[in-house]
C-alpha cells in the first residue's frame, strides 16, 4: 500500500505547518484560488503517492534542468520527494537491468494509475534506430508506457511539436508525442518550458487527478492562453510606436519594444512575461533580447530570430516578403510603362480612328 | 453605302473596321449601378488604407518626437485603422456578393466566370489585342471583359484569403464572434508565424493589382474613348450606336 503524501512527509520529519505551507504553495501553483488550500490538503492527506515515469527521448534534458529550478523550493523538494519517480534516466540511481525492472514493475503494479512525463521527440525514421534505449526503439518504449498511463504530459517543444530535431529537413523523422499515441497528451511546449508551469501541470494532475483546462492545441490554457506580447511590460512602447532599431542604440537603453529586432512575442503563446524565469527574476525581453518563440511549433523554420519577417524561401537569408514584393511591384510598374509605350506605337491607328470620330458640329 | 456590319464595333464580337468619315452616334449605357460604384470606392479606400497600414505594421517607422510611451499612441492608431478598415472591407465585399445576384448583367456573378464559350473566346481575343497587342482591334465589352472578370474572380479569392488569415491573426486579440470563427486557421497553417507571413505576402498582390487595375482603366479610356474612367464615378459608358437600318 503506497503512502499518501502527508504520511510520507511525516515519515521524513516535516511538521503539519510545513505540510500546510506546501499545500498552499501547491494550490497557488495549480491556480486553484483561495479555496484551493482545503482541497489540496485533503487530497494530499488521503491520496496515494502517484507513480511517475519520466521518459527521455530525443532531447537535451533542458526540460529536466528547468524543472529542477522551480521557484518554490518547498514545492519542488516535497514533490520530488513525494512523487514516486520510479523511472527517470537522468535522476534515477538504478541502471541497466535494475532500471528496466523498475520501469516494468511500475507499469505492472500501477496499471491505469501512473503518470507519464515525456521529454523529447520520438524519431520514426529508419525504423526508429536514431534513439534506442536498452535495445528498444523510443517508439516501442513509448507505446508500452503510454498504453496503461493515466495521463501523458509532453514536456517541452521536442515532445509537443518536434522542436529542433523536427526542423527541416528532419533527418530522423522526429515526431511529437501526440501524433504517436492514441490518448490525449498535455502539451507543455517551450525550450524549455517554464519551471513553474511544469510544476503547476504536475500539481494539477496530482492534486485534482485531472488534466488542467487545455486549449485547442492541448496546452494548459492558464499558461498558453495569452501571447507573450499581450502581457509584456514593454507593450506600451509598441502601441506608441517606440522601437529599438539596433541592439546598441539609445532606444535599446530606454527599453523600447523589440518588435523590429525580430521579437516573436506577438506570435508566441506563453507565460514568460507573467511568470518569468529563475524565481521570477527576468525573461528574455526584460533582459533586452527579443522572444525567439521557442514554445511555438516550427520556430526553427520560421526565419532568422532577429528579423521581424521570415526569410522568403529560395532568395537567400536576407530577403523577406517585402524585398520580393518590392521587386514584383517595381517589375509591374515597369511592365505597365512598357505596355503604355508599346500601345502608343502599335495602336497608332486605333487611336487615330478614335480621334477621327471627333468631328465639328455640322 | 456601307455594309450593315460597318459601325458594329461593339459588343462581344470581333470589331470590324469603322467608317470614321461619317458622324458617329453614341448611346449612353448605365453600366455601374450606384451600389456597385459605392462598393468600388469603399473598397478602394479600404484597400489603400489596409495596404498602407499593413505595410507599416510589418515595418513601422519611428515617430518624429516623443521619448516616452505615454506621450502618444501612433502605432496603436495604425493598427486600429487596419482592423477597422478590415471590417469595413469584409462587410462591403459581402454586400457586393449579394449584389452579384440581384444587380444588372454587368455586375452579375456570371460576369466573373468564363462559363460560356463566347467568354472564353473573348479572353483569348483580349490577350491578343490588349496584352500582347498583336492584333489591332479587340473586343470591346461594355462591362468587364471576360479576362478582367476572371482576374477579378482571382482577386476575390485573394480577398477571401486575406480575410481568413487576417481574422485568424486578429482572433488572438479579440473575443468578437467574427474573428473567433477563424481561430482554427492558425494551427492549420502551422502557427502564427506562417499565417502572418502569408498575410504579409499577399499585401504585394494587392499593390500589384492596384497598379495594373488603374493603368488598364486609363488604357481602355485612352484607346476606346468611351468614358471607362468616368464610368465608375457616374456609372455611364458609351456604346457606338448601330447605324439606321
Amino acid at each position: 500500500m503506497a503512502l499518501s503524501i502527508w504520511q510520507s512527509m511525516q515519515q521524513k520529519g516535516y511538521s503539519r505547518r510545513d505540510f500546510l505551507q506546501f499545500c498552499a504553495a501547491a494550490a497557488t501553483v495549480a491556480g486553484l484560488g483561495p479555496n484551493g488550500l482545503g482541497q489540496v490538503a485533503s487530497a494530499f492527506e488521503k491520496k496515494e503517492k502517484p507513480a511517475v515515469i519520466w521518459m527521455h527521448f530525443q532531447e537535451c534534458t533542458c526540460c529536466s534542468e528547468s524543472f529542477l529550478r522551480a521557484s518554490h523550493p518547498i514545492v519542488l523538494d516535497v514533490l520530488l520527494d513525494v512523487l514516486s519517480l520510479n523511472y527517470s534516466e537522468t535522476l534515477m540511481a538504478a541502471s541497466g537491468f535494475q532500471a528496466e525492472k523498475s520501469l516494468n514493475d511500475t507499469i505492472k503494479n500501477n496499471k491505469g494509475k501512473y503518470i507519464v512525463l515525456v521529454e523529447g521527440a520520438v524519431p520514426t525514421g529508419a525504423d526508429g534506430v536514431y534513439c534506442m534505449i536498452g535495445g528498444k526503439t523510443a517508439e516501442s518504449i513509448l507505446q508500452t508506457v503510454a498504453k496503461d498511463a493515466a495521463a501523458i504530459v509532453a514536456w517541452g517543444s521536442c515532445a509537443s511539436n518536434g522542436c529542433v530535431q523536427a526542423a527541416k529537413p528532419n533527418p530522423t523523422g522526429a515526431t511529437p508525442i501526440y501524433k504517436l499515441v492514441d490518448k490525449p497528451v498535455i502539451n507543455v511546449p517551450g525550450c524549455p518550458p517554464i519551471a513553474d508551469v511544469m510544476m503547476s501541470v504536475v500539481t494539477h494532475l496530482l492534486v485534482l487527478g485531472q488534466v488542467p483546462a487545455l486549449d485547442n492545441q492541448n496546452r494548459p490554457k492558464e499558461f498558453y492562453g495569452r501571447r507573450v506580447h499581450d502581457t509584456c511590460y514593454r507593450r506600451p512602447n509598441y502601441d506608441a510606436g517606440l522601437f529599438v532599431e539596433a541592439f546598441d542604440d539609445e532606444n535599446a537603453r530606454k527599453g523600447y519594444c523589440l518588435y523590429k529586432m525580430g521579437c516573436k512575442g506577438p506570435v508566441t503563446y506563453n507565460a514568460c512575461s507573467v511568470v518569468k524565469w529563475n524565481e521570477g527574476t527576468s525573461y528574455p525581453i526584460q533582459s533586452g533580447h527579443g522572444c525567439i518563440g521557442c514554445s511555438e511549433a516550427g520556430f526553427w523554420d520560421n526565419g532568422p530570430f532577429y528579423q521581424h519577417l521570415p526569410s522568403f524561401p529560395g532568395f537567400g537569408i536576407e530577403s523577406t516578403a517585402d524585398t520580393v514584393g518590392s521587386l514584383v511591384g517595381i517589375a509591374t510598374v515597369a511592365g505597365v510603362a512598357a505596355h503604355a509605350v508599346v500601345t502608343n506605337v502599335r495602336k497608332r491607328k486605333v487611336i487615330a480612328e478614335v480621334h477621327a470620330e471627333d468631328q465639328p458640329e455640322v | 453605302m456601307s455594309s450593315p456590319e460597318i459601325g458594329l464595333g461593339i459588343g462581344r464580337g470581333r470589331r470590324t473596321p469603322l467608317d470614321h468619315q461619317q458622324p458617329v452616334e453614341y448611346r449612353r449605357v448605365y453600366v455601374w449601378e450606384l451600389p456597385v460604384r459605392i462598393y468600388h470606392w469603399i473598397n478602394a479606400v479600404a484597400l489603400v488604407l489596409l495596404c498602407a497600414t499593413g505595410y507599416l505594421i510589418g515595418a513601422p517607422t519611428s515617430p518624429l518626437y516623443a521619448a516616452e510611451a505615454y506621450q502618444q499612441y501612433w502605432f496603436g492608431w495604425v493598427r486600429f485603422l487596419h482592423f477597422t478598415a478590415a471590417f469595413v472591407y469584409v462587410f462591403n465585399f459581402m454586400a457586393r456578393i449579394y449584389w452579384g445576384f440581384v444587380g444588372n448583367k454587368y455586375s452579375h456573378w456570371t460576369a466573373f466566370f468564363p462559363l460560356k464559350p463566347a467568354q472564353r473566346q473573348e479572353i483569348v481575343d483580349v490577350i491578343k489585342a490588349d496584352v500582347l497587342e498583336t492584333k489591332l482591334h479587340g473586343p470591346i465589352s461594355t462591362g468587364h471583359n471576360s479576362l478582367a472578370g476572371l482576374i477579378y474572380f482571382f482577386t476575390f479569392l485573394a480577398f477571401v484569403f486575406q480575410t481568413i488569415t487576417g481574422f485568424a491573426l486578429y482572433s488572438s486579440m479579440s473575443s468578437s464572434w467574427l474573428p473567433r470563427m477563424f481561430v482554427w486557421i492558425v494551427p492549420l497553417m502551422g502557427g502564427e508565424f506562417s499565417v502572418r507571413f502569408w498575410h504579409h505576402l499577399f499585401l504585394w498582390f494587392f499593390v500589384t493589382f492596384v497598379v495594373v487595375h488603374v493603368y488598364l482603366a486609363f488604357y481602355h479610356d485612352y484607346i476606346e474613348g468611351r468614358g471607362t474612367v468616368s464610368s465608375i464615378i457616374g456609372g455611364w459608358k458609351f456604346e457606338r450606336e448601330k447605324r439606321e437600318k
